[in-house]
């Protein structure tokens, strides 16, 4: 690849189903990395309800969207930077999120964890680190 | 004459919660949907604000719309009771008047 490539970063604050925006911010992060652009996720406020485990939503008729944040490993988005402020905030752990890993293919394809609990000081770095910031 | 008051904001996006919480009447109800069930979670920082304000009346959350956000009934607070869609309707038609809190 080439300097044609930029650093794009997804930043994640809202829940999931209550309105439309985790999914669209899903969808588009599945279109960007498919142009090989380098792309990251970043989860703070209520975007850190998106990750949650054990999500069902067969009582209110939504599809249920979490399961594709596992697949993201395969479009190499292999950065979902998740705020430990936020989650202690809403009593929540990194124990309460999905297992999303990807697979290395610079350490013979060792499975590692996709998720990286930083603080807000470090989201704010990494948010000033960007070419693109698309917000959602 | 009491009034069911539904709310489906987060409270930690928004003051939609605490402001429904703040203007019920001692006997209405509460109850928490969509987005707002997050208000119904013990061990977050909101959850002393919510228990204090709605002290004087019956909160209860949805069960399907926790159920889809992967928030185990376990983690709801004491005093906020789940009920699911069938105890929704039940509770519309028992009630003099339903005030949808946006």
């Amino acid at each position: 690849m080439s300097e044609d490539v930029k650093k794009f970063l997804y930043v994640n604050r809202k829940a999931p189903y209550g309105t439309i925006y985790a999914q669209e911010s899903l969808e588009v992060v599945l279109i960007g990395a498919a142009f090989d652009q380098d792309v990251e996720m970043a989860f703070l406020d209520d975007g850190v309800f998106q990750l949650t485990k054990n999500q069902d939503t067969k009582g209110v008729g939504l599809k249920n969207f979490s399961p594709t944040f596992r697949a993201l490993g395969d479009y190499e988005v292999t950065k979902l930077y998740v705020e430990q402020e936020s989650l202690d905030e809403r009593g929540l752990t990194l124990d309460d999120l999905q297992d999303i890993q990807y697979e290395d293919e610079d350490d013979d394809w060792a499975e590692k964890p996709s998720i990286r609990v930083v603080s807000r000081a470090e989201m704010g770095k990494i948010m000033a680190n960007q070419d693109v910031v698309l917000s959602f | 004459m009491a009034t069911l008051h539904t709310v489906n904001k987060s409270p930690f996006q928004t003051q939609t919660l605490l402001s429904c919480l703040s203007h019920v009447q001692a006997g209405d109800s509460v109850l928490m949907i969509e987005d707002g069930v997050y208000g119904a979670m013990g061990s977050t920082t909101l959850a002393d604000a919510v228990a204090g304000l709605g002290g004087q009346v019956n909160l209860f959350v949805l069960g399907e719309d926790l159920a889809a956000r992967g928030i185990d009934a376990g983690r709801v607070a004491d005093g906020i009771t789940k009920i699911d869609m069938d105890g929704f309707v039940d509770m519309v038609a028992s009630t003099d008047r339903t005030q949808s809190w946006l």
